[in-house]
């Protein structure tokens, strides 16, 4: 185990921390301003990923590509949410959780029927496809570190809407307090659209990113949500600043906890029992170190709601 | 003297810039009536909250019965004697008023960890209950759901679930809030049959009800306690005249 | 108290009872198939019932206990016990334990956090699942031999089998209905009607809410036992969130805070999905990709038909 690995898995840390944001971000929003469990976030992302695909294949332009799915992602988003959101916002959680648990399902055949239920190999243009040497010995794909500095960007983007745009105090204020928002006379429906479209974008941005490097495959929105909504519990629900820093904690924990936990287990029990329970333990991390900030911080790492 | 059955010692608490309750000593004693009064803003509401359990104050202590409640959770207090009622009507809407009360009833009836008789059909729970519904006037609304009663007989609900804990203290956010004329009237009749059993936090906006019911009334602006007395005395006090009840009353 | 709803159940229940020997007289031993199926969804989403209709968590993670109640049967049956008390035994057991120790944390939450955190859990328990290779890991585990209760049922026999389902799925219909009119029950649903309410009055509600969220997770525990020896086979999919999912859609689609409901739901929903899938009176573009119909269903039941099945019934506004 030498420092070059360490670094490299760092990096890919790092990476499933950004990607991780970028799709947390959005939705702690929508969980913190309009009370809404959206499962179906998930399936924007898959949406993003798909028309990626679908439009790299037509342009042969990643760019060009990356742009238009973001935008056809937006749009599927504004339509689910006039058709079958607005409604929700009124009702209690359960409803919202089956409504958007249908729309999954909806979509995951949706995208079978219209590309087939096997994964879609999404290969990077040349330009893309290379590595960087970052130090000696360390070389590290270029296209991952192009995420790191797309998830990095947007991380600054949105700190600066939040922290110091008019858009972003009615952000801030709405998550700790929806009603008095309401009540100052600002045109929450608007709000709420705005809020909206923005995760999807994120989603879609996150589905883009994702293509190349994890297999785009109906169902694919699901695994990942989940590991977002771990995100979420541990950074503090409506908080960006929380999702960041969940985002990065839970990249990092993860992707870490698989490549070393097992050789870091053998070192203290034999080989045998860290071979059958390093990769178990291993998978379970994330949700292990949910529970643990769970006990002393119920409310995440950096709650918007003063308790 | 013997120690006020509730006290507050310094109490302060703050929301970021905002300072709601700002150093207030503030006494009860057994079987008084006590009002608090004060205009809107004044930190009525907070205040209440700290005496229930709902916030902790960020300075300062609350004795109950001797003892200090500071760190003690609502449903905590509620089992040493403390019941509240709230400004806003809540109560089991989806149950019947005979359901609301028994359930107060059950609270204060030891653990609840009972898996099997119907509770609804248990006398030890259904006899109180109607006792205190009678004392409220209600009993002939027993049966119907809690969400069906007029707004007046939710009030008086929240009165009569707040009694059937059988409370040393009872602490009432205002009684008679959004009332008619005869309504209030009968609430304020209710409460002077409890007068002298129980004692009494009344926080109300209604006049005629504090001067009618209360022994002592604290009026609260700015989160600071300005004056206690008698009615008659904080009639007469300058300060609250030109704080609160203006100066052509 | 008889309502016109306790006639539909019983009316139900009866039909149930009757499947064995109709299914024989028309040679269709599927049926008795599918609706053992049936009954043992139904007892898991009587469980979910439980704590989600009366007791207002959506927990999302209630398939883990089928998971591990499936588990139990086939751990053990993997080491050579084949004895159904022991099997079933540490299937109750062993949801009861994982529910105090997933509850005593997840419980503390409300509202969107317990929805995640029980889903993350669920998943949590998957990957351990799938990790285990030693008892199939992702393929999963075969069941040779079922659970054996020697002399008091042959389990290898549908019609016993069937039987068997019915006899517990009565129990638990009962048992939950004393359970939620106890006080017990009163307290639980009163921490759903109104929190703030129910601490003012002295309850703290932490404790109940522990307590139904362990009975809740050991009864689902048995109907995964059960499940196990009807499929034979199982496997971490067992505890799939999907799974979670379609078990709250049973609870919705009957109707919550309802006896009947989770019964009616869960027939309502597998029967729906098998007929989506193998109706061939549908056209074939509905068979191939039923999970779009479905979805589409799901979401128009949840936006226009709220109260469920056991809503379109005359009878009182909240429980029977």
């Amino acid at each position: 185990m030498n420092l070059t690995l360490v670094a490299e898995q760092a990096l890919n840390g790092l990476q499933l921390g950004v990607m991780l944001f970028l799709l947390a971000a959005g939705l702690t929003l929508v969980f913190g301003i309009m009370n809404l469990v959206n499962l179906a976030h998930g399936a924007l992302y898959m949406v993003g990923a798909y028309l990626a695909a679908y439009f790299f294949g037509l342009t042969d332009s990643f760019p060009l590509a990356a742009l238009l799915a973001v935008a056809g992602t937006l749009v599927v988003g504004m339509i689910v949410e006039l058709v079958a959101l607005r409604t929700l916002y009124q009702r209690d959680h359960l409803d919202q959780v089956l409504a958007t648990f249908g729309l999954i399902l909806f979509f995951n055949e949706l995208v079978a029927i219209l590309w087939g239920r096997s994964s879609i190999y999404f290969a990077l243009p040349p330009w893309l496809s290379g590595h960087v040497e970052l130090a000696a010995n360390l070389r590290y794909p270029l296209y991952r570190l192009l995420i790191i500095a797309v998830g990095l960007s947007v991380a600054g983007l949105l700190w600066y809407v939040v922290a110091r745009t008019r858009l972003g105090m009615l952000i801030r204020a709405g998550a700790s307090n929806r009603a008095m928002v309401a009540a100052l006379g600002v045109d929450i429906r608007l709000l709420y659209t705005v809020v909206f479209g923005f995760g999807a974008a994120l989603a879609g941005l996150a589905g883009v990113l994702a293509g190349p490097i994890y297999a785009v495959q109906p169902g694919m929105g699901e695994l990942i949500l989940i590991q977002v909504f771990v995100v979420i519990v541990i950074g503090g629900i409506g908080s960006i600043r929380g999702a960041l820093a969940g985002a990065l904690i839970v990249g990092m924990v993860d992707t870490l906890g698989r490549a070393f936990l097992k050789p870091v287990l053998s070192t203290v029990v034999s080989p045998t029992a860290a071979d059958a329970a390093g990769p178990a333990l291993a998978s379970m991390l994330i949700y292990l170190l949910m529970a643990a900030v769970l006990a002393f911080r119920p409310e995440g790492l950096f709650p918007s709601r003063g308790s | 003297m013997t120690e006020p059955l509730l006290e507050t010692r310094g109490l302060k608490k703050t929301f970021g810039a905002l300072v709601a309750t700002d150093g207030v000593d503030f006494d009860v004693r057994a079987g008084e009536t006590h009002a608090v009064i004060g205009p809107n803003g004044a930190g009525k509401t907070t205040f209440i909250k700290q005496l229930s359990g709902e916030l902790r104050p960020d300075i300062g202590r609350v004795r109950f019965a001797g003892e200090d409640v500071t760190a003690l959770s609502v449903p905590r207090r509620s089992r040493k004697g403390l019941a509240r009622s709230f400004q806003i009507t809540s109560i089991y809407r989806d149950f019947t008023a005979l359901d609301n009360v028994a359930l107060a009833v059950q609270a204060h009836a030891g653990h609840s960890f009972r898996f099997w008789r119907a509770a609804r059909e248990d006398p030890s729970l259904t006899h109180p209950a109607m006792r205190v519904l009678e004392k409220a006037g209600l009993e002939k609304r027993a049966h119907i759901l809690a969400a069906s009663l007029s707004h007046g007989e939710q009030r008086q609900l929240e009165i009569a679930m707040a009694l059937a804990t059988q409370p040393r203290l009872l602490l009432l956010d205002e009684p008679v809030a959004g009332m008619g004329t005869d309504e209030s009237q009968r609430m304020v009749e209710l409460l002077a049959t409890l007068k002298g059993e129980k004692t009494i936090v009344l926080v109300e906006h209604d006049m005629d009800a504090v001067f009618s019911l209360a022994d002592r009334i604290s009026v609260l602006v700015y989160g600071r306690i300005i004056a206690t007395g008698s009615p008659a005395e904080i009639r007469a006090n300058a300060k609250v005249r030109a704080a609160y009840l203006g100066e052509d009353d | 108290m008889i309502t016109s709803r306790t006639w539909v159940l019983v009316a139900i229940l009866l039909l149930l009872a009757a499947v064995p020997p109709v299914a024989a007289l028309l040679h269709e031993p599927f049926y008795l198939d599918l609706l053992r199926r049936v009954m043992i969804f139904a007892i898991a989403a009587t469980s979910l019932n439980l704590i989600l209709g009366y007791g207002g968590m959506v927990s999302f993670g209630h398939a883990a206990y089928l998971g591990i109640g499936a588990y139990a049967v086939g751990v053990l049956a993997h080491h050579g016990i084949d004895n159904g008390w022991l099997q079933w035994g540490l299937a109750i057991g062993a949801s009861a334990l994982v529910a105090a120790a997933i509850g005593s944390i997840s419980v503390r939450t409300s509202g969107i956090y317990f929805i995640m955190i029980t889903l993350a859990f669920t998943q949590m328990l998957y990957y351990l699942g799938v990790s285990m290779t030693e008892y199939g890991g992702d393929d999963g585990l075969r069941l040779k031999v079922r659970s054996q209760f020697s002399g008091f049922i042959d389990l290898n026999d549908p019609t016993s089998f069937y039987y068997l389902v019915f006899a517990i799925l009565v129990l638990f219909l009962y048992l939950t209905h004393r359970l939620v009119n106890s006080r017990f029950g009163l307290v639980l649903q009163a921490v759903r009607s109104n929190e703030a309410r129910t601490r003012a009055i002295g309850f703290s509600p932490y404790p109940y809410r522990l307590a139904a969220f362990v009975i809740s997770g050991a009864m689902c525990g048995l109907a995964g036992a059960l499940l196990a020896n009807q499929t034979a086979f199982l496997t971490p999919e067992f505890m799939n969130w999907t799974r979670s999912g379609e078990l709250m859609f049973m609870v919705i689609l009957g109707g919550v805070a309802s006896t009947a409901g989770p019964l009616l739901g869960a027939a309502t929903l597998l029967l729906l999905e098998d007929m989506l899938q193998g109706w061939s009176v549908l056209p074939k573009w509905v068979n191939d990709h039923w999970q779009l119909y479905l979805g589409v269903i799901l979401v128009l039941v949840v936006l226009f038909a709220r109260r469920g099945l056991a809503g379109l019934l005359p009878g009182k506004e909240r429980d029977d």
